[in-house]
């Protein structure tokens, strides 16, 4: 008697139980797959639209007018890229845009690690002030057109110096480096002090190789500003070709394109070079491709570190 | 102008506060840092500078760089005053027109048109802002629920991805994307295939649509990079909570719902104010690459006009006006959110 009273209870209970853990793995697989699928169309869009670009990039240039090209070339040819290649301003700018992305890291990540070890110095006396003048600079910009005057006052307008020199420093990159370097063991720096090292050496020998991690990730970063950015050829090189970058050429490609547009259904006309021929759409797919594969490129090396690269940043002493 | 900061997200920029170490060590800090500005060992004397000459050395040029670089510039400012031609010369050699340029911008004749680019440029911030918010906070949760982690780190990659493209690359994209199905457009495509439309939109043509291509756009760039601060302020929940949920017997999105998202509350909050300080320093390359005649009464932000009335056109002074009143509402709103921010996490982000 007392026993069936104790076991009912117990029963319905771990049948109940049973049939939840049931209802509920239902109910699991339902939301996995359709959480999966979903999550599976959104990698898919955001894929989609470079891998067209790279099957146009690598499809004949006269055949792609046609349209209707999805993620696999019709008529394959490497006719595009030969064109891109012959022609001297694009292959030009690509050189250029190395050129300026290599010399703005060396210089931007010298002159910033430096100025961050000194701010990394708890004893140094203007570490507060001079801290926030750059700091400041996150939030306030005198403006385009006066940065624009005072390149033209400097007399760089023109000029290779125009890409880099106004970039040495840039302020969120000099916290992230400080914030790292504070996390030096002082033991190190001391034990160094009593060797005798100075602060200069100090920095170059001895915290600089610690830093080799966030220096990866800060350098990688500026690198892609660097070459992703177009504005600065527009405003301060857009007067002397030689000058032009990668990203400026396909911006000028996108303009004529847009204005093309509007007056007819698809933007008609060859673009030619050395007597190769290829279609506007075709050709601007090729420069695409060309200005994004060095990203795609980098991209493994560069998702390795950002998260740890924002962390340290988040982490602001 | 090869500007590092702008290709990391604005979120970046506004982690710092987001993150900081919570009230109490503030409190403390900031008594230590009185203690230590009482402190004789902290005063400026000849022999301290002198002791840290290499210090000195090795920063103060690179502080008159900073200088030159950023804050000089403002002498520019004076143009907004004049009736700057080009072909004068310097800026000492103007005709000076006081406050002339303001009344022509703010009431006088191009009054209309600006009060509709500050609109605009409202308007599509504040879409993004808001679609992108609500785009990422959904993917995060949504990623969370993924356990097969080589699945979820490849889904990662993958949306993180765009964020790296340049504005002009993404923009070339998007024209691509939006147009007729004959030239490579395929949401025309699939519209038509879904039975949507009957004949293709010229997306790019109409005004209406401007502000949502803005925000579209943004959101398929930025999406995936916006869920890195979610997903973080997720793992930072404690996983007691989700046991102690499921002993009573929640499922899946009774966690989600009642515990996930409080917990992140914080987060969202915090960058959501932190992001709208920006609101009128965001949406410059967008509109100005996808921009045409047709659409310009929508598409046109205070940055274009900038860059077509004072580069393009010539009409410098006009130009330095609107950045001048851009510059000033910018700075007070960030540093008004910042402060909003920081108030707010030391109340909920301990």
């Amino acid at each position: 008697m007392s026993l069936t009273t104790v076991a009912k209870p117990l029963a319905r209970r771990a049948s109940r139980g049973g049939s939840r853990r049931r209802k509920r793995t239902v109910e699991q697989i339902i939301f996995t797959t359709l959480n999966t699928t979903f999550l599976l169309a959104l990698a898919a869009l955001m894929i989609y639209p470079l891998l067209n670009t790279l099957a146009i990039s690598l499809n004949d240039g006269n055949d792609a007018v046609r349209g209707g090209i999805g993620i696999w070339p019709r008529v394959f040819s490497l006719q595009n890229y030969n064109v891109v290649f012959n022609m001297t301003t694009i292959y030009q700018a690509f050189f250029m845009s190395v050129l300026k992305t290599v010399v703005v890291v060396a210089t931007n990540l010298f002159f910033t690690s430096m100025l961050a070890y000194v701010l990394s110095r708890n004893e140094f006396i203007f570490r507060r002030s001079i801290t926030l003048i750059f700091v400041l600079t996150l939030y306030f910009d005198a403006g385009l057109i006066p940065n624009y005057l005072l390149i033209r006052d400097l007399g760089m307008l023109n000029s290779f110096q125009a890409y880099w020199v106004p970039t040495i420093i840039s302020a969120f990159n000099l916290i992230v480096l400080r914030t790292y370097m504070k996390s030096i063991p002082d033991e190190i720096i001391e034990s160094a002090r009593t060797d005798g090292a100075g602060d200069f050496r100090m920095w170059w020998q001895i915290v600089m190789p610690l830093c080799k991690p966030a220096l990866a990730v800060v350098g990688l970063f500026v690198a892609v500003g660097s070459w992703n950015s177009w504005l600065d050829t527009l405003l301060y090189n857009s007067g002397d070709q030689a000058l032009s970058t990668l990203q400026y050429e396909l911006q000028k490609l996108l303009a004529s394109s847009m204005n093309a547009g509007m007056n007819s259904v698809a933007a008609t006309g060859n673009a030619q070079s050395g007597g190769q021929v290829t279609t506007p759409i075709a050709l601007r797919s090729t420069i695409t491709m060309v200005a994004a594969v060095p990203i795609l490129f980098v991209y493994p090396f560069l998702q390795k570190h950002f998260v740890s690269g924002l962390v340290i940043g988040s982490v602001k002493g | 102008m090869t500007d590092t900061t702008v290709s990391t997200p604005v979120t970046a920029t506004g982690l710092e506060p987001a993150l900081e170490p919570a009230s109490s060590s503030r409190a403390q800090k900031r008594k230590a840092r009185k203690k230590a500005a009482k402190d004789p060992k902290r005063k400026i004397t000849w022999d301290r500078v002198w002791a840290q000459r290499a210090l000195l050395a090795m920063s103060v040029p690179l502080l008159m760089y900073q200088i030159l670089f950023k804050y000089v510039p403002v002498y520019g400012w004076a143009i907004a005053f004049q009736r700057y031609k080009p072909g004068r010369g310097s800026i000492w050699n103007q005709q000076w027109v006081g406050l002339q340029n303001f009344h022509n911008l703010f009431t006088g004749v191009n009054g209309e048109r600006f009060r509709q680019v500050v609109v605009n440029t409202m308007g599509q911030s504040v879409l993004t802002l808001i679609v992108g918010t609500f785009g990422a906070i959904v993917l995060a949760l949504l990623l969370n629920e993924v356990k097969n982690l080589p699945f979820k780190r490849i889904l990662q990659n993958i949306t993180y991805m765009p964020h790296f493209l340049s504005w002009v690359i993404v923009a070339s994209l998007a024209s691509v994307a939006l147009s007729l199905p004959s030239s490579g457009g395929f949401i025309n495509q699939g519209l038509m295939s879904l039975h949507l439309v009957d004949h293709p939109v010229l997306f790019l043509t109409q005004p209406n649509y401007f502000w949502e291509i803005v925000a579209g756009t943004n959101l398929w760039k930025e999406l995936g990079w916006n869920t890195i601060l979610y997903l973080a302020a997720i793992t930072a929940i404690d996983p007691g909570l989700y046991e102690a949920a499921e002993v009573d017997g929640a499922g899946r999105y009774r966690k989600m719902f009642s515990i996930t998202l409080p917990s992140i509350k914080p987060t969202i909050v915090v960058l959501l104010i932190i992001n709208s300080g920006w609101i009128l320093s965001t949406n410059f390359e967008l509109p100005y690459f996808l921009g045409n005649g047709l659409v310009s009464e929508k598409s046109e932000t205070i940055d274009v006009f900038v860059l077509r009335y004072g580069y393009q056109l010539g009409n410098y002074s006009l130009a330095v006006v609107a950045g001048i009143f851009k510059t000033i509402v910018a700075v007070i709103l960030v540093g008004s959110a910042n402060l909003a921010a920081k108030r707010l996490n030391q109340e909920t982000l301990v």
